[in-house]
This record gives structure tokens, sequence and C-alpha cells, in this order.
């Protein structure tokens, strides 16, 4: 092997993968087979973090950055004067080997810039998977990317041997993606998703009745959606991630703050601000919907088409509908529990087990792990003391931001700072 | 006067659940446990020594498991943090678990069983780190060879994990502050005892126990662990976090960084 060549292509081809968020590794249940190499774990493991504190799970490469489309958002478009490298497909399969054996990572990402055609690409992803699988007898983790416009056939090979799939739709609203990315057609993302959600329920339709079914694509699919690149609100943000969860039952869809890479009239100029905190605050708001049992139209409509950026959604869900609190903690349902700010999921499954031997007072409240700066304005438990006086959304959620910190607290304050800190 | 007894075993996990047994089978009222290396004299109690016994612990071990799975797990789990005094805790929460009828529901405002659950829970970072954390070299005889320097001694947790994954290599995992590691010679697991005065930190210079390829591949690990990283999003402090600085030295990818 030569390395110092593999050293080249790896720089310039993980340098080009990295913008995709997605690096879960969990949800698969591939276990070790005829005492081969690797298992896919169900919670996934992250093996490290990278400097700027995202998780490292897979080895995440590109094929290729060539690419024949010119899509705006995108560093590898073909209008962009960048190196380009192209890995063989036995040099990737030796590399994600080579790199699990040291347990340096879970699996393989493997994504691409379309050269030829989508087919064509689509053909040497799913040849890398069935050489890793077949050849190797490689159990870990394999994350496929499915390539807009490539065939069912293609598709349905490519689930046979990935754990997950996931196609990336970018740009949330069909009208961005006419400015941004005019060569491709909303129909080109949504024809393999579709192929792919019916093929999994149709292979967990046979394995209830037969047990040896082979797995397809246990894992699932998920997408992604570029924030802050085309000028769209949150509300548009999250109806469509509420439409690909429902319509094509994601696992999940990921939010990347867009970080600008080339210079272009339609975008953000480079070096403008990456909307971190607008990133936090919609993974904030997906959390909501998929485990506390909110719905969208709850926390996003015409009248709040945008998430507050000074308290985080269910906050702001609360202090809009004061008339459900206070909730008293030692008789609410599940339900109404997880909707008090500063109460998470976690302490509200401590807090139905615990009540069941005495009435919760502040103090169980707090060892439990209950925010009890946001909660308190919003719970009554066994005690005397709590909050009387009848105070307005404003006011409680100026009492809640004084008694509390943020670390993006600077790039929304209204207060002025005294000593110029920048 | 019912003197009270300071219980003394010899540090192992059956040991310990011995330790239990005699307690109740005795009806001993007891004033601590203590390992025998670590043991103390108390003024007003007297001192019995504990010689473990499988069948005994295996009594222990089922009677917890049978009121629940959860609480086996847990006892285990913080038996293996070897705080000072987790025994006494762990007796406390085990009496408390055979007074009620059913283990599932544990009464979480009670502060013996939240420390003992949020002590379990310490553990199984640490084992779940170390799974993660876990980097093998290649040496010349065909061995993947990581050296680990835990918190807690989480060897035993995380060999089944090591053992369902790697089932076609050797293998062996070192725990330099205990002085202990476990094999894997492509049949099963054991636990082997040595006493490593080389410890393989990372270098950033080659080494001749590893093969010609393993500091190649080191190369390419931490030129892909580089250029994975975003310089417009940096936030040390995250990192840090999530990669405390005490794991860095056995991290490959942060050698230089050492």
């Amino acid at each position: 092997m030569n390395f110092d060549r593999i050293r080249e292509k790896l720089n310039i081809l993980a340098d080009a993968a990295k913008y995709d968020v997605s690096c879960a590794s969990s949800g698969s249940d591939r276990s070790n087979q005829k005492k081969g190499l690797g298992n896919a774990s169900k919670m996934g493991i992250c093996h490290t973090y990278t400097a700027d504190g995202r998780c490292v799970s897979l080895l995440k490469i590109l094929l290729t950055n060539h690419c024949i489309f010119d899509c705006a958002y995108c560093v590898t478009r073909k209008s962009n004067d960048v190196p380009r490298a192209a890995f063989k497909v036995q040099e990737v399969v030796d590399l994600t080997i080579n790199f699990y054996r040291r347990n340096y990572i879970e699996g393989l990402f493997l994504s691409s810039g379309i050269f030829k055609s989508p087919d064509h690409t689509m053909e040497r992803l799913v040849a890398v998977a069935k050489k890793l699988r077949e050849e190797e007898n490689f159990n870990g983790y394999i994350h496929l990317k499915s390539i807009p416009g490539a065939s069912d056939e293609l598709m349905y090979e490519a689930g046979l041997y990935a754990d997950r799939l996931s196609v990336n739709i970018e740009v949330p609203t069909v009208s961005g993606l006419k400015l941004l990315a005019p060569d491709k057609k909303h129909e080109d993302f949504t024809k393999p998703m579709e192929k792919v959600k019916n093929e999994i329920i149709r292979y967990s339709a046979e394995q209830k009745i037969i047990k040896s079914t082979p797995k397809y694509a246990p894992a699932g699919q998920s997408t992604q959606m570029i924030v802050g690149a085309s000028g769209e609100s949150d509300k548009d943000i999250m109806y469509s991630a509420t439409y690909y969860y429902k319509t094509f039952n994601m696992k999940r869809v990921y939010y990347s703050g867009y970080v600008p890479v080339t210079h272009d009239s339609r975008l953000p100029a480079i070096g403008s601000q990456v909307p971190m905190l607008r990133e936090n605050r919609l993974y904030q708001t997906d959390w909501l919907l998929r485990f506390y049992d909110f719905s969208v139209g709850e926390l996003l409509n015409n009248q709040h088409p945008n998430l507050d950026m000074d308290v985080d959604p269910k906050l702001s869900w609360a202090l809009r509908n004061l008339h459900h609190f206070p909730v008293d903690v030692n008789a609410a349902d599940k339900r109404l529990l997880a909707r008090i700010p500063g109460i998470g999921m976690q302490s509200v499954h401590k807090i139905l087990k615990a009540r069941k031997f005495r009435k919760l007072n502040w103090d169980h409240l707090k060892k439990i792990g209950v925010a009890l700066n946001r909660a308190q304005y919003f719970m009554v438990c066994d005690s005397r003391l709590w909050e009387r006086r009848d105070m307005d959304a404003e006011k409680i959620k100026g009492m809640i931001l004084q008694s509390s910190s943020g670390k993006f607290r600077n790039q929304y304050s209204a207060q002025l700072s005294l000593f110029n800190q920048q | 006067m019912n003197v009270s007894t300071t219980l003394v075993y010899d540090g192992s996990f059956n040991g310990f659940l011995t330790s239990v047994f005699v307690t109740f089978d005795e009806k001993i009222k007891v004033a601590d446990i203590q390992k025998n290396n670590r043991s103390q004299n108390g003024l007003f109690s007297e001192i019995e020594t504990v010689f473990t016994n499988v069948e005994k612990a295996k009594r222990v071990w089922n009677g917890i498991r049978n009121k629940s799975y959860n609480a086996i797990s847990n006892v285990y789990f913080a038996f293996l943090s070897e705080k000072d005094g987790v025994e006494m805790m762990l007796y406390t929460y085990i009496q408390k678990l055979m007074r009620i009828k059913n283990g599932k529901h544990l009464d979480y405002s009670d502060s013996t069983i939240l420390y003992i659950a949020q002590l379990a829970k310490k553990v199984g970072r640490e084992k779940h780190r170390m799974e993660a954390f876990v980097r093998f070299q290649l040496t010349k005889d065909e061995i993947y060879f990581a050296n680990i320097e835990p918190d807690f001694d989480v060897l035993p947790l995380i060999s089944k994990h090591f053992r369902d994954r790697y089932a076609d290599q050797k293998w062996l995992i070192y725990d330099v502050k205990r002085k202990y590691g476990i094999y894997y010679d492509l049949n099963h697991v054991e636990m082997v005892s040595l006493d490593l005065k080389d410890i393989h930190h990372n270098r950033t210079l080659k080494s001749d126990a590893f093969t010609e390829a393993e500091h190649e591949y080191q190369t390419l690990w931490n030129d892909y662990f580089k250029s994975t990283n975003i310089a417009s999003r940096i936030n040390p402090k995250l990192h840090k976090q999530h990669v405390p600085k005490r794991y860095w030295k056995y991290l490959s990818e942060k050698k230089e960084a050492v």
C-alpha cells in the first residue's frame, strides 16, 4: 500500500466530507457472525471528538469529490477550484478494516460526489459495502449515502449491505432548491427515500413470519438540512422535518448551521458567523417533537414562525401558555410533567418512581436533577413555599434569565456591556 | 450488649458478597466491611475475617437478581468504583432492597439508593468511555495491544464487548494503574497479571515493538482526525468535556497535543 498517496487522498476526501453532520452509529444491532470482524452496538460509540466538539464515530469520507453538479452551497461543486481525488474501492476497504481493528471507529460513512451519472456512482458505493460484508466478513456499521436520482434496483441492493441510508435534502424549501441547486429536482431526493422506506416495511413484515430474513437497513434512514443558507424560517424547517419524519419514517433529521465555503451572491458571505445557536434551538425543538409529545404546531405557527433565541423552546412555549401551570408534580401525569420547563425525560421517570413512596418536595427534586431555576415558576410540590406572586410571562422570563447564564448570551443580550470585551 | 463487628474480606466481589451472606446468616451487627489491605480497627468493634466462598456469594447474587436485574448490575458496577466506604453503602442498599416486595420500584428519594444508582452510572460511563478510547497498536507478534488507565476498575465490564467485536484477532488490554490485563487468544478471554515496565505511551517516535504499518496507520488516523474538524466552529471547552485531558496520553490522535 502506498501510504503517501493514500494520505493525500484521505486529506482531500475527509475534508470534503466533514460538512455532513450525521455521525450516528446507533440504532443497528448487527452481531458478529462466524467469528468475523466487528459488530454494531445498539447504542453506538463515539470514539473521539474533534476540536469543534463533534463526535467521531465513523470513518466519514467521500469516494470522490469529482462532481457533475453545481449546487451553490456545496464545497465540491463543479465550478469550485479545489484539488480533486478519488479512492479505489479496495483502498476504502483497507482503510476501514485497519482503522476498525485498532478500535478507532465504529464503521464507515461513505458519501460521494456524483461522477458520470447517479447510477454509476451509487454502484461504486454499493460495491464497497458488498466487499466489506462478503469478502472481509465485516459486521461493523456502514452508512451509505443514497445518491439523488439513483435507480430503485441499486437502492434495494444498498439496503442489503448498509445499516443506514441517507439522502441529504439540504434545502428545506422547494423554491430554495431551485435557486441553489438548479440541476437537482425535488423528486430526485424523495424517490430513493420512498424505495428504501417501502423495502424496510416489507422486510420487517417478512421477518415476523420467517425469522431468517436478512436485515435490510436496520438503522433506517436519515436526512440533513442546511440552516441559514436560503433565508427560510424556523417554521419552514421544522414543518418539513416533520414531513420527512412522518412520510418516510426517518430515524433522524439533522440540522447543519451553514458554514460559508464559497463566494456566491445567493449565499451568506465567507466569514459570516455560523448560526450555531439557531441550530441548537432547532435540535431542542426536534427533541421536544420526538420525545416530549409536543406537536409542531404548538411550538411554531404563523404567530410564532421563529424560535426564541434567548430561551429554549419548551420554556418559550410554557411562557405563552401560562394557563396550564402551575402543575402539581405529585399528581400530574407523565405527559404534563414532561412539559414543565427544567424537567427532562430522565427526571420525569425518576419522579414517577419516587412519588410512589412519598410526596416530593424541593429537596428531592433538586437531588433528582431538576433545573429548579426554571421549574420553580411552573410547579408546586409538597412544600408550603411556592411561587405565589401573580407574574406575567415577561416577568418570569426576566427572573429566569437573571438567575442563569448561557454561553451564547452575549450574542443576543440587550444589555450594553460596560467594557468592550470583543 | 450486642457488640458490632467489622468484617474483613479479600477485596474481590465474591468476597464482598460472602461478607453480606455472613451478616445475614449470623445476624451480625455490622460496623464496617473492609478490604484486607485497607482494614482499620474500630475502637468498639470486633474483627472477623471472611473467607471467600463462591457458593455463598452466588446465593446473595441470585437473591439480589431475583429482586431486580437492575439492582444486581447497580451493585456490581458500584462495587467496581473502588470508592472508600462503598461496601457499607452497598450493604445498606441490599438491606433496603430485601425489605421491599418488588425490586423494580426503587425509591429514588432515598439517599442510599440514589447514591448507588449515581455511582453505578459513573462506572457505566467509564466503561463506555473505555470501549471508545481503547487504541490498539499492532505488535510484531500479531497482537493488538492497548494501554488504559481508567478511573474505576472496568476491565471485567468491557471484556465481553471486545470479545464479541474482535473475534478474529488476538488482543491485550492492559490496565496500567491496576497492573493487570485481559488477553484474548482467539478462543477465550483470560485475565493476565503482568508488570510492564515499558509503558507504551503515545510517542511521535517509532517503536520497535510494533509493525511498520502501525506507525503509518496512526499517521493516517491523525490526519483524518485533523481534517474532519471544522475550524470556524472550534469549541475547545466542549472538546475537553467529551475527551477529558486525563485520557489523552493513550489516544493516538492526541499524540501531538500531549
